[in-house]
């Protein structure tokens, strides 16, 4: 294929063809993969603020608190949650795919869409525990 | 293809990604890692919300949770950045711009890691 360099004015159109394809839920989970693998970077570099915080003692304790009990400390916090449940979930799709099971056209539709309500009802399901006052076990 | 080379000669070095399948492997085995070590993460996360300072420290203090919470920050950066690799792969072209993409992604990374285990050794020290 590289052995023939284009010729000017007519470039092929670059993959992903997002302005071509019909949106359909496997390509929506698989964007929405990666884009939740991105989010939870972001979530791997607040865990390591948090274990330092931590770390600091009581005043370091308190800055990161006071950072993540915001309101949008919050909606970002229920952010790295659903993302977490998101990416747990259509992970363990992807692996289930790898050892040759789920690839029908049909099934892989149907546990993309699984996974997106799987991962909603887990991340509204701990926020929901939280604040009806059954966190905090580990007293 | 009009070419004589043999498809094993091709292939010799790895193939064109230079590192053969070692990548694939490393994402889906540490993937697998991460199910339990992000369910037990989950689980002490709602277990310390609304608690104080000093429930976070003696539970980060003891050593199967220190243990189990260096493992999960190591290998779920490590992941990290097995999975942002690709999003560079695909995304940046340039052959400057890509190993200057992936050498940060790696310092960040390694930097990260260091900076959760030592936090951990502190906490634990602490007690």
């Amino acid at each position: 294929m590289a052995d023939k360099p284009q010729q000017p004015g007519h470039e092929r159109p670059l993959s992903p063809h997002l302005s071509i394809y019909r949106w359909q839920v496997t390509m929506l989970a698989s964007i929405t993969h990666r884009a939740t693998g991105i989010a939870l970077s972001v979530g791997a570099l607040v865990l390591a603020w948090w274990l330092v915080s931590i770390s600091n003692g009581p005043e370091g304790y308190e800055s990161f608190m006071s950072v993540a009990t915001t309101p949008v400390g919050l909606v970002i916090l229920f952010g790295f949650v659903w993302s977490l449940s998101f990416h747990m979930l259509n992970g363990i799709r992807h692996l289930a795919w790898d050892m040759g099971y789920g690839f029908n056209k049909v099934t892989a539709t149907q546990t993309g869409s699984l996974v997106y309500v799987l991962s909603l009802v887990l991340a509204v399901g701990v926020f929901a525990f939280v604040w009806t006052g059954h966190a905090g076990y580990l007293k | 293809m009009n070419t004589l080379q043999t498809p094993l000669h091709r292939v010799q070095g790895l193939g064109a990604s230079h590192s053969g399948t070692g990548h694939f492997w490393r994402q889906r085995i540490t993937a697998l890692a991460l199910v339990p070590l992000g369910l037990w993460f989950t689980f002490a996360m709602v277990g310390l919300a609304g608690t104080n300072e000093v429930a976070v420290l003696s539970f980060l203090a003891h050593p199967w949770n220190a243990l189990l919470m260096a493992a999960f920050a190591s290998i779920l950066l490590y992941h990290m950045s097995l999975g942002l690799q690709v999003v560079v792969d695909d995304y940046v072209h340039g052959a400057g711009a890509r190993i200057f993409c992936l050498l940060l992604i790696r310092f960040v990374v390694i930097a990260t890691i260091s900076t959760c285990l030592f936090a951990l050794i502190r906490i634990a020290a602490s007690t």
